[in-house]
């Protein structure tokens, strides 16, 4: 197949449709409004179904109810109305309902901006809606990754019965890069006798759920996802990971930030530093042994994001203080340059490469 | 010898949580005959409120959703999408309608969504122990309201039916009462109506139900019946509010 | 034209003594049994002139357990 110039939100709409995603429930935001125009003007040509619905809260509501009657469902949105739709992402993960959330963030807290921003690292990887869940989570960095994730994202969120984020920035939504499709459908996919379909197609009623009245039956529902997320943590870690058996540092980040990192790694490199680098591309689930990994006599982990610091408590959590941990963020939109990277790294060692 | 009347067989066998005289036994049992006798119950998928019918997921023996608070509606959406061969309905309370999920059910209506919607309105939030809902009536005493509703603070009793026939996408609106078996049999033939208004593809049906809560009202089940009609009825006037032309 | 007669039976265990059927009944045959409680801790609605039901269906109709079966004899 052929590689096609595609704007990253577009080719979100495109790979949800090449993984057989014909329902699409969002709302306008900046900057990832290109999503739903997509999926718009190409859903009627599959035969599938676009709906602009009122709000964030709405759209993830109509998506529990498309995901709880068997399809293969998508919806997007920007942080703001990300947030908005915690609600129905955390009774999709409760009532263990498949399905793809796109996020390009933006900056925050409140309205923020539009420009981009990775401060939804929290909401995403905690879990921003009530109760005890996880998400897979995807990080891509470039429109290609982008795109093989969601396509991926579809499968992952069909064999575990869970909604899967995937998370990336207005950067990464805007950026135009050549892209290929090839969507293989995972062959182990469990068949989804669970959703409605009327009774009479199905083998017995069934109930799309969330409400254990009785506190027994809750915990024990919650015992059984967490299960689910162990498994998912033992099989589901993806992770970009160079030169850490030899470097003095690692740069460790993720999305957009990655690439500047890898700019300034390379820069790094030219004048005889010994930089390594980690890049989760699963922030949940963390690939936290890459962490244990990087070699003893290694002076220091920099965490690059373009928030105040998020992702860094899962480095730290995953270095458990065997290396001194650093931190270099920007927020609010801006975006950081390599050059500041370069010049952090250098005050971490001190001059001494 | 014949039976006249028995149990419908769009009821599960598990009795239900209902508070003794609360008319939710007598909806539940209205919308799952309507379904039998329309050969509904192998095809039909419902969408269960937040609200003292949470669990009518438990009671309608057909497919179900359980939704978050006011989304049925969005809920409903979603499934209708996916399956418009198959009858959707959502089933919810005032709390949930009325108020929490005013936007779902005004843009359900509003995009034409091809599902029926029962609206059960006791001028009450009943589970959560009779607080003050936006159907309250103006002097009413409720646990949030225990001077009685005043209309400077609060507003009048919002009324959703009056609301939703302005919208062009609402093809069925009606509002019934289950205070006497004369209105309930009218109930039926409403819901029946409703129903039909969605298989003939005609656009999204609603019809709202006053109904009693003798718990959170301080009444005996016989009082809450004389209630909903001398109080409730004159505010919430019964009849049809919209009907497709075909539909007689 | 003769008159109907019917015969409505409760199941007994699932009503909860709401009393609705009582005032709807056009014969006035019906009563919640003071004297008995069911598993549910209720007095049971139960009629004793059964010979006097018409089998209007009005209880059945009010019920809102489903606790009565009508019959027309």
């Amino acid at each position: 197949m052929t590689k096609v110039l595609m704007k990253g939100n577009e080719a979100v709409g495109a790979a949800a449709i090449a993984a057989g995603c014909h329902y699409f429930f969002g709302y306008p935001i900046t900057p990832q409004s290109e999503v739903p125009e997509y999926m718009s003007r190409e859903l009627p040509k599959v035969g599938g179904s676009y709906v602009q619905a009122e709000s964030e809260v709405a759209a993830i509501n109509m998506v529990y109810g498309a995901s709880g009657s068997g399809a293969r469902v998508m919806t997007s949105s920007s942080s703001p109305g990300i947030a908005l739709k915690q609600e129905g992402i955390s009774y999709c993960a409760g009532a263990e309902l498949p399905c793809v959330i796109v996020d390009m963030m933006r900056g925050g807290p409140g309205l923020g901006t539009i420009q981009p921003a990775q401060g939804d690292y929290f909401l995403a990887t905690r879990g921003g809606g009530n109760g005890d869940y996880r998400l897979i989570v995807l990080a891509p960095a470039d429109v290609q990754e982008l795109v093989d994730l969601v396509m991926e994202g579809f499968d992952l969120a069909d064999i575990y019965r869970t909604p899967v984020m995937i998370l990336g920035d207005g950067m990464i939504g805007q950026m135009m890069e050549p892209v290929e499709f090839k969507y293989q459908q995972r062959t182990d996919l469990p068949e989804k006798d669970w959703a409605t379909r009327g009774k009479g197609k199905g083998k017995q009623k069934n109930i799309i759920n969330s409400l254990y009245l009785e506190a027994e039956e809750l915990e024990k529902h919650n015992h059984h996802l967490q299960a689910k997320y162990a498994e998912i943590r033992e099989k589901e870690k993806k992770v970009e990971v160079y030169n850490i058996e030899d470097a003095d540092i690692v740069i460790t980040a993720y999305g957009t930030t990655s690439r500047i990192a890898k700019t300034a790694i390379a820069k790094l490199e030219k004048e005889g530093y010994k930089v390594g680098m980690i890049r989760p591309i699963s922030l949940y689930p963390f690939p936290n042994e890459a962490y244990e990994k990087i070699n003893d006599n290694c002076k220091g982990v920099l965490t690059v994001e373009m928030s105040t610091g998020q992702m860094i408590d899962d480095v730290k959590l995953s270095l458990n203080g065997r290396i001194p941990t650093y931190f270099h963020g920007r927020s609010g939109g801006m975006v950081p340059g390599p050059e500041e990277i370069v010049e952090k790294v250098k005050e971490i060692l001190g001059g001494g490469k | 010898m014949a039976i006249v009347f028995e149990k419908t067989k769009g009821l599960t066998d598990k009795p239900t949580h209902y508070c003794p005289g609360c008319t939710h036994g007598i909806i539940h049992r209205l919308v799952a005959e309507v379904m039998e006798e329309m050969d509904l119950l192998d095809n039909a998928i419902g969408v269960a409120p937040v609200g003292c019918s949470v669990l009518a997921y438990e009671y309608f023996n057909v497919d179900m959703h359980e939704a978050a608070h006011g989304r049925a509606p969005a809920v409903a959406t979603g499934i209708k999408r996916v399956h418009p061969e198959n009858f959707v309905f959502t089933y919810q309370g005032d709390g949930d309608l009325a108020s929490i999920g005013t936007a779902e059910i005004v843009h359900a209506a509003h995009r034409g969504e091809k599902f029926t919607t029962i609206f059960v309105n006791n001028a009450i939030y009943g589970m959560t122990g009779g607080q003050m809902a936006p159907t309250t009536l103006i002097g009413q005493k409720t646990t949030t309201s225990p001077y009685g509703r005043d209309e400077a603070t609060t507003g009048k009793p919002i009324k959703m039916s009056e609301l939703l026939a302005t919208i062009d996408g609402a093809a069925f609106v009606e509002r019934v009462a289950v205070n006497n078996p004369a209105n309930i049999r009218k109930a039926k033939k409403a819901i029946k109506e409703a129903f039909k208004v969605q298989l003939e593809g005609k656009g999204f049906g609603i019809v709202e139900v006053l109904s009693t809560c003798p718990t959170n009202w301080g009444l005996t089940p016989v009082e809450a019946m004389k209630w909903l009609e001398k109080d409730m009825m004159p505010y919430y006037p019964l009849g049809n509010f919209r009907k497709p032309e075909e539909v007689e | 034209m003769a008159k109907v007669k019917g015969r409505t039976t409760f199941e007994e265990d699932l009503c909860k003594g709401c009393g609705l059927c009582v005032t709807v009944c056009p014969v006035n045959i019906i009563s919640l049994d003071t004297a008995r409680i069911n598993k549910k801790g209720y007095h049971p609605a139960a009629i004793e002139e059964m010979n006097k039901c018409i089998a209007c269906t009005n209880c059945a109709t009010i019920c809102p357990d489903v606790v009565i079966t009508v019959e027309r004899l």
